[in-house]
């Protein structure tokens, strides 16, 4: 009532409050206007209540309107297929907790698809149905993971939104610049006001934007305030030219490792070993050469694939002489003096240096030899871990497919499923050098000899859909599992990864795996009915994958 | 007929759904995964074979052609209804990715469907040969109304005795008395069989609770009952329509025995309230040629879905009777001509200053009415302070949201909708505000249910 505004004359106002007064003491307190008082001045009060409340309801007014918000900006993508926009409504209304946890049975995780149905809208530009931006941000609300792509997909109206509703002001965080529309990238005049005056968080966007598109125009303009901006910012915007990163960057990066601030030092010192021909890469080369050598003296040891037959045929061998200081040429490049607690210092330093050196020093210090073989060299006094490592980590800065392709080595070696020199975190960094066919094919190959147990990780860096070699390993893995008369829980993470990566096309070939099979004698008990389930879940979340995509591909 | 080019949404199959664990175990067997042997008949059934835990699938069949709402059957041991295999089953039938084809029934179901015509078929010769339903014996009936009438007479005249006692002693010792008072009064009702008088008592006690203003509202509600009460002891002086709205708002049953009006009638809303006895469904429907807008309530035990469901966005050919009383809009449904199809019509507009219009002309006829239902043209949904109101596009006026409004999901998914543009909303309109419960959008657009 309090919020429509009150019948216009006041003598009637006053008269109903005189009402409410006398009501709230009571006739025997306080007589009611316009009667005496006695047994009947109650309900002298309730008939002349009856008629002021009717009275009041029927002359109500509509209120003053308020400031109106201001319109959504237009979002120019075409709409979703109808077909789509109810699979969208479907997905968010699954949402997690509904029925609690417990065995999950047949039926697809809803939940798991609603990142891959994102993704496929985003590639396909399509802009979301207004109503279901609440559910949508919700979900992305519970979900950090989602909101990225949730937030792309849903638009410039959810922003509008998340500034109505206190519970979506991640939204506004997320985005950078609160969603604040960036001016035209050819607008050199309003791109410089920008950059002069806006927020920080607006400059972030403003430079990423400019540096995707034109690396030169983003470095340049960062030149125009660097000396005046603030460490932690000046870290941030170097940061942002890892995008695009060329050679015609490195004057200004040779600039920035003389940087007042360690950190933003380090930054440009590792963005430079990134580029193999820059002048630090070459300082490091040369520190990294010093400290490695191939010696022919070294005799040959006994092994089991070449016992030893008392001659002493030389083989070629690293030998590995850490630096003993760190001089401040190195600390300006980038090397950090002080080791971590548990580190030798000198082989800290010997690592640093490896890392950032270009990998092309290598074949050429070593004798021409190509990567493969250089990998293949035995290295003295326990070096070998340390120097396999730092290659490692120079493969996946320099993103050097063919270094990353030996330290790997063949899928199928016996070291390679064990813990060898180079880690299981190591090897999916170096996977994702290679392209997305031979990555799978590797994958493929390790799982073919090593099984599914040591495999959830290097699956996480194969491409989605998994390739058809990939594919195939993945399930015959799991069929040998089944086989082995385990609970399929044990491979709980890679059916879930299963489920979201197989290429729906594979489901076909799941079909034997559906029935439930006899048991074998050494089994779980139980074990088959629940693979059976399992794999049922599995192929239908393919199917509905399958119908996922094919709604958004017709309009 | 249904055919294949006018199946449902997935929002329309979803508000079919009991309560919210069916919703999402619905969800996620609306996909071709555990189907089987599904299809669909122009006739309006849907049928499939669903792989549940057991080695035998269960059967389940959907009837959409039914007049009163969709008809279920599966053989599953679930009691929720529908179960979430019929969720499922038409889910998959309303995303039409060719799942579910038009095909012949098989026996199982074309038995089931052949008994339920055959059932349908005799009801509307039995009602039509106009075979006298319910006491044979006029004689015996009249007694007991007279009997019930004095047992509410005697619940009037002590309500207004309780009222009295209450006004004489002040309103604010109410707040001391707190629930237990009300809960006792509301409970002499129930004896008196004046179901509307003890819900409106019951009512009272809540009151004080309310925040600030509460003895406005509890001086309003207690001058209310009180009219409804001197409306039931005066009845005999009364206009025969308000007579017999004080009847209805007392809580005696009336029979919809209005004459039947035949109209293509949209589905604006459906929602349910719920109280610790009764779950209350209610369903406002649009007639497209008489522009009427009529109320079907149903009922189920508490914490159960009343079984009359009816999707919101479609319109189906159908007889209504009114129940009586003057400005009573609750409706019968009868007849039905065919199963629920969806739409484009859309109910017409009117501006605020309008609809807090015909809210006051409303009082007139029913001086008890909350609300009224309207549809508002051009309006913006419009933040203002903690609150929201729909405010005119083109005039300086708006309606606040009434504060339960202002708290349901359905705000969001308006403002959405809008976007800061005008929408076209359906809703009730009241003395407390205005309660969004369906939405258009500018231009072409399907309904968007609020509620």
């Amino acid at each position: 009532m309090t919020r429509t505004s009150a019948p216009v004359d006041a003598p009637a106002t006053g008269a109903w409050e005189g009402l409410v007064t006398t009501a709230l003491l009571g006739t025997d307190r306080r007589t009611p206007p316009g009667t005496g008082p006695g047994p009947e001045a109650p309900v002298a009060l309730l008939d002349a209540a009856a008629v002021e409340t009717v009275r009041r309801r029927a002359g109500l007014r509509p209120a003053r309107a308020s400031q109106r918000p201001q319109p959504a900006p237009e979002d120019p993508r075409p709409p979703l297929p109808q077909a789509a926009a109810h699979r969208l409504a479907v997905l968010l209304a699954d949402r997690p907790g509904a029925s609690g946890g417990g065995r999950r049975g047949t039926t697809p995780d809803l939940t798991e698809l609603l990142p891959q149905w994102l993704a496929a809208a985003n590639a396909r530009g399509f802009a979301p149905p207004p109503q279901l931006l609440p559910a949508l941000l919700d979900a992305a609300r519970g979900r950090t993971d989602l909101r990225p792509a949730a937030l792309e997909f849903a638009g410039p109206r959810a922003l509008w939104l998340a500034r109505l509703n206190p519970d979506w002001r991640f939204a506004l965080r997320s985005t950078p610049g609160g969603g604040a529309a960036l001016p035209h990238l050819d607008d050199a005049d309003s791109i410089r006001q920008l950059w002069q005056e806006g927020l920080f968080a607006e400059r972030v966007a403003l430079l990423s934007a400019l540096r995707s598109r034109d690396p030169a125009a983003a470095r340049e303009l960062l030149e125009t305030t660097w000396a005046t901006e603030r460490a932690e910012d000046r870290l941030m915007f170097l940061d942002s030219l890892r995008t695009g990163l060329g050679p015609d960057d490195e004057p200004f990066m040779e600039q920035a490792l003389a940087d007042r601030s360690r950190n933003v030092r380090a930054t440009a010192a590792e963005l430079l070993s990134a580029l193999p021909g820059s002048a630090l890469a070459a300082r490091m080369a040369v520190r990294a050469e010093a400290c490695v050598a191939i010696d022919h003296m070294q005799p040959t040891q006994p092994t089991q694939d070449s016992p030893a037959t008392g001659s002493t045929v030389a083989t070629p061998t690293i030998t590995v002489e850490a630096p003993h200081e760190c001089d401040p040429g190195m600390e300006r490049d980038g090397v950090v003096a002080k080791a971590p607690a548990g580190r030798g210092q000198r082989s800290w330093w010997f690592g640093q240096l490896v890392e950032a050196a270009p990998l092309g020093t290598w074949s050429r210090r070593l004798g021409g030899r190509t990567p493969r073989e250089i990998v293949a060299l035995p290295v003295t006094d326990d070096w070998q871990g340390e120097l396999h490592a730092a290659w490692c980590r120079a493969a996946v800065r320099q993103r050097d497919a063919e270094w990353s392709r030996a330290l790997l080595g063949e899928p199928s070696a016996p070291e390679a499923g064990g813990p060898g020199a180079v880690s299981l975190a190591e090897r999916a960094k170096l996977l994702g050098t290679l392209d997305a066919a031979e990555r799978a094919e590797w994958v493929a190959g390790f799982i073919s000899t090593h099984g599914l147990s040591e495999a959830f990780q290097l699956l996480g860096v194969c491409a989605v859909p998994w390739a058809p070699p990939l594919g195939r390993a993945v399930v015959d893995a799991l069929n040998i599992a089944r086989d082995a008369g385990s609970y399929p829980w044990s491979f709980s993470g890679v059916m879930g990864l299963a489920e979201r990566c197989l290429d729906p096309s594979e489901a076909g070939r799941l079909d034997g795996l559906l029935a439930v099979p006899d048991e074998p004698e050494n089994a779980s008990p139980g074990a088959g009915g629940y693979w059976a389930e399992a794999f049922q879940r599995l192929v239908t979340t393919l199917r509905l994958r399958a119908a996922m995509t094919e709604e958004l591909n017709t309009s | 007929m249904t055919q294949q080019g006018v199946r449902w949404t997935a929002d329309q199959v979803l508000a079919l759904a009991p309560d919210a664990a069916s919703r999402k175990a619905g969800s996620k067997l609306g996909a071709a995964g555990p189907w089987s042997e599904a299809g669909s008949s122009d006739e309006g059934t849907v049928w499939g074979l669903c792989k549940g835990s057991g080695s035998k699938p269960y059967q389940t069949i959907v009837d959409i052609a039914d007049a009163s709402g969709p008809a279920y059957k599966c053989s599953c041991p679930s009691r929720k209804f529908p179960c979430k295999h019929a969720l499922g089953l038409l889910l998959l039938w309303a995303g039409g990715d060719g799942a579910v084809p038009t095909g012949e029934a098989p026996e199982w179901a074309g038995q089931w469907i052949a008994g339920r015509r055959k059932r349908a078929e005799e009801k509307r010769s039995g009602d039509s040969s106009g075979s006298p339903s319910g006491s044979a014996d006029p004689e015996a009936a009249r007694r007991r109304a007279e009997r019930r009438a004095e047992r509410v007479t005697a619940g009037a005249v002590e309500l207004e005795q309780r009222l009295t006692d209450l006004l004489r002693g002040g309103l604010a010792s109410a707040e001391q008395a707190g629930y237990g008072l009300w809960e006792e009064t509301a409970a002499r009702m129930v004896d008196a069989q004046a179901q509307g008088l003890a819900s409106r008592v019951r009512e009272l006690g809540a009151i004080p609770s309310t925040g600030p203003g509460w003895p406005v509202r509890l001086l309003e509600e207690c001058a209310l009952l009180h009219l409804l009460g001197q409306g039931w002891l005066r009845r005999e002086r009364l206009p025969d329509a308000l007579a017999a709205t004080v009847r209805s708002r007392i809580g005696l049953p009336g029979s919809a025995d209005g004459p039947p009006v035949r109209d293509r009638w949209l589905v604006l809303a459906q929602y349910d309230t719920v109280d610790t006895r009764l779950t209350t469904r209610r369903i406002w429907l649009y007639g497209a040629d008489s522009n009427r807008t009529a109320l079907l309530l149903s009922y189920g035990a508490a914490g159960r879905a009343p079984e009359l469901a009816l999707p919101v966005g479609l319109t189906l050919e159908a007889e209504v009777s009114a129940y009586p009383g003057a400005g009573q809009l609750r409706v019968a449904l009868g007849e039905q001509f065919a199963p629920p199809a969806p739409t484009a019509i859309c109910p017409q507009g009117m501006t605020t200053s309008q609809a807090a219009a015909r809210y006051g002309d409303a009082l007139r006829d029913d001086p008890w009415l909350e609300s009224v239902p309207v549809t508002l043209d051009r309006v913006v949904p419009t933040p203002d302070g903690d609150s929201w109101q729909l405010a005119d596009a083109d005039e300086d006026a708006a309606l606040p949201l009434t504060p339960a409004a202002r708290s349901r999901p359905g705000l969001w998914r308006l403002v959405a909708l809008s976007g800061g543009a005008p929408v076209r909303v359906f809703g009730e309109c009241g003395h407390q505000g205005f309660t969004p419960l369906t939405a258009w959008p500018e231009g072409p657009g399907e309904a968007i249910a609020l509620c």
